[in-house]
């Protein structure tokens, strides 16, 4: 047993704040969504309470939650099956071929990554109701798909990178065309950046409000969140309901970026700070 | 460039590249270059779709008279002054804590506590940003909000956070930095983790006083990851509009009305797409702007 000294008791204090204030909006959106509506709206708020799961009876019954999440789901497996089937080959092309005007086509793609959706919001709006695609699940996939295209570019091309090229030269030798190379060799041996890259992909688009709110109207189509935000209307707002909603919304996620943590950073930053 | 070897024999054809980028470059393309392009029209024409003469006139063109508007507009402004208050308050904030989170992360001991913490770090990141508006309503009431319970157990009388304009400002203040101190701490802490262990260890020997170790030792490689923080966390809040949309729309007044939640506002509640359009494409070209900065300061290793 080491000396407790008192930096290593405020070090401990320290670190246990860090672990409550990083963790209690999320414990108090579980607590609120476990609480009947009196004890909700009690004031000031109860931290003991009998936990219901009416509240989650009630949005598994709500046909417009059930079909949100639905739909968030499927517009985020859709775009992150794109972003991956159309990301990881150009990946493979920027982290192994020599070819004119490279720097400039990366800088174009990582810059994607740096516009504000609100800029696009208004053309892309404009532009589905010229060609008939406002309210379908379509136009969503496709605008999360720019946004989440560099981010499974650069992960990937990284990865791509650390792969030895000698696998790749002796497998020429043996005759191996190039799709087969990428197919059979770099998709493969680069999995684990792949893997990585398709859940970072999927977090922002089932994380994505602004495109599903100005895009889709029709309550069949509309996603998650903006089926959460749709609740904030009226005088008695049914905060059981919106809070379990939030936390059907938010577990999910938050599994997945558990499971990416190592990596949140590098997804983050797009490898800014390596 | 540096194998000037593969330039000559490359082992491929000279369009294979072609064929693996393709599909990505279409596709950014369409989806991004094609609704600019639309937009700068658009943004050139009188184009209220509410406006009964805009219709029957089929949206004439009306030269720069949208951008000379944006620009003339004082709201425009004050909505980009208040995005560049915000960021001016949020980030001493989340560099002094970022930081201070970071030491206590890297500091040795208390090994499991540690772990705990930066899993914990993990859980505001990934936090759905609607949700985090939803949350922060929540925590914000003014009846049975947990935050007047907490100014409760210090004597301060309840407030009403979302309804008056400085407790609006204070409300969306504290769920960014509580989101993102998180990722500050993370950039701060890869940076102490490049210290090499002899050099820190030495430096530990030769002093037990934490500044000097900081300052001397620690800092110069937390400096790349501050610039960084710094640029990114720029872009971030040009694009902050989930959060502050769900918590407040903007209000009360226009005391949370940041940049994209105004320009959001202007194109699909009053739908002049003539002078959102206008505003998008000025925003476009800041946006532009800063990040050819950004990555030509960040990605400079790259051929």
């Amino acid at each position: 047993m080491r000396h407790v000294g008192p930096g290593r008791v405020v070090h401990a204090c320290g670190l246990l704040l860090v672990v409550v204030v990083a963790l209690f909006p999320f414990y108090w959106m579980v607590a609120s969504s476990l609480k009947q509506q009196t004890d909700l709206l009690a004031s000031p708020p109860v931290w003991l309470f009998t936990p219901t799961l009416a509240n989650y009876a009630d949005i598994f019954a709500d046909s417009h939650v059930m079909v949100a999440v639905l739909n968030s789901l499927l517009v985020a497996s859709c775009t992150t099956a794109l972003a991956v089937l159309i990301g990881t080959p150009a990946a493979y092309a920027l982290a192994r071929f020599e070819f004119r005007g490279k720097a400039d086509l990366w800088f174009w793609f990582i810059s994607n990554r740096f516009i504000s959706p609100i800029v696009l919001a208004l053309p892309v709006y404009l532009l589905a109701r010229q060609v008939g695609l406002l309210n379908t699940r379509l136009v969503l996939i496709l605008i999360d798909l720019t946004f989440n295209l560099p981010i499974v570019i650069w992960i990937c091309t990284d990865q791509f990178r650390s792969i030895p090229p000698d696998i790749e030269q002796s497998a020429r030798l043996e005759g191996a065309d190039q799709f087969n190379i990428f197919w059979r060799i770099y998709l493969p041996l680069g999995l684990p950046g792949v893997a990585v890259s398709a859940i970072f992909a999927f977090i922002f688009s089932w994380n994505e409000l602004l495109y599903s709110l100005v895009l889709i109207t029709s309550q069949a189509l509309k996603t998650a969140p903006v089926v959460a935000t749709n609740f904030m209307s009226g005088y008695e707002l049914p905060w059981g309901k919106i809070m379990a909603t939030g936390t059907v919304i938010v577990l999910p996620v938050t599994i997945f970026a558990l499971i990416v943590s190592r990596h949140m950073v590098r997804g983050l930053t797009m490898g800014a700070t390596k | 460039m540096s194998h000037p070897v593969t330039r000559h024999n490359p082992g491929y054809g000279r369009f294979t590249p072609l064929w693996f980028l393709a599909p990505a470059v279409v596709a950014l393309l369409a989806i991004g270059i094609y609704p600019t392009i639309f937009a700068v029209v658009t943004s050139f024409r009188s184009y209220n779709i509410t406006r009964r003469q805009d219709m029957l006139g089929g949206f004439p063109f009306v030269g720069f008279d949208n951008y000379v508007n944006a620009l003339t507009d004082d709201t425009f402004w004050q909505s980009l002054l208040l995005t560049l208050k915000f960021y001016l308050t949020v980030m001493p904030l989340q560099i002094v804590l970022g930081l201070a989170i970071a030491l206590m992360l890297h500091r040795p001991g208390l090994a499991f506590m540690r772990a705990l913490a930066r899993v914990a770090l993990v859980v505001p990141l990934a936090t759905t940003y609607a949700v985090v508006g939803l949350i922060g309503r929540l925590i914000f009431n003014r009846e049975f909000g947990v935050a007047n319970q907490f100014l409760g157990w210090f004597g301060i009388d309840a407030w009403d956070w979302l309804g008056s304009p400085s407790g609006a400002f204070i409300a969306i203040v504290t769920m960014d930095v509580w989101q993102w101190t998180p990722f500050v701490s993370l950039i701060f802490l890869a940076g102490l983790s490049m210290v090499p262990v002899e050099v820190e260890e030495a430096a530990r020997l030769e002093t037990k006083r934490h500044w000097p170790l900081l300052r001397y030792i620690q800092l110069p490689y937390m400096l790349p990851g501050l610039t960084a923080v710094l640029i990114l966390r720029s872009a971030d809040v040009l694009k902050l509009f989930d959060t502050v949309f769900v918590m407040t729309r903007g209000g009360p007044g226009s005391a949370t009305d940041l940049v994209s939640v105004y320009v959001q506002r202007v194109g699909f509640k009053v739908f002049d797409l003539g002078l959102g359009s206008a505003q998008a494409i000025l925003m476009l070209i800041l946006t532009v702007a800063l990040s050819r900065l950004y990555i030509r300061l960040f990605y400079r290793e790259v051929q």
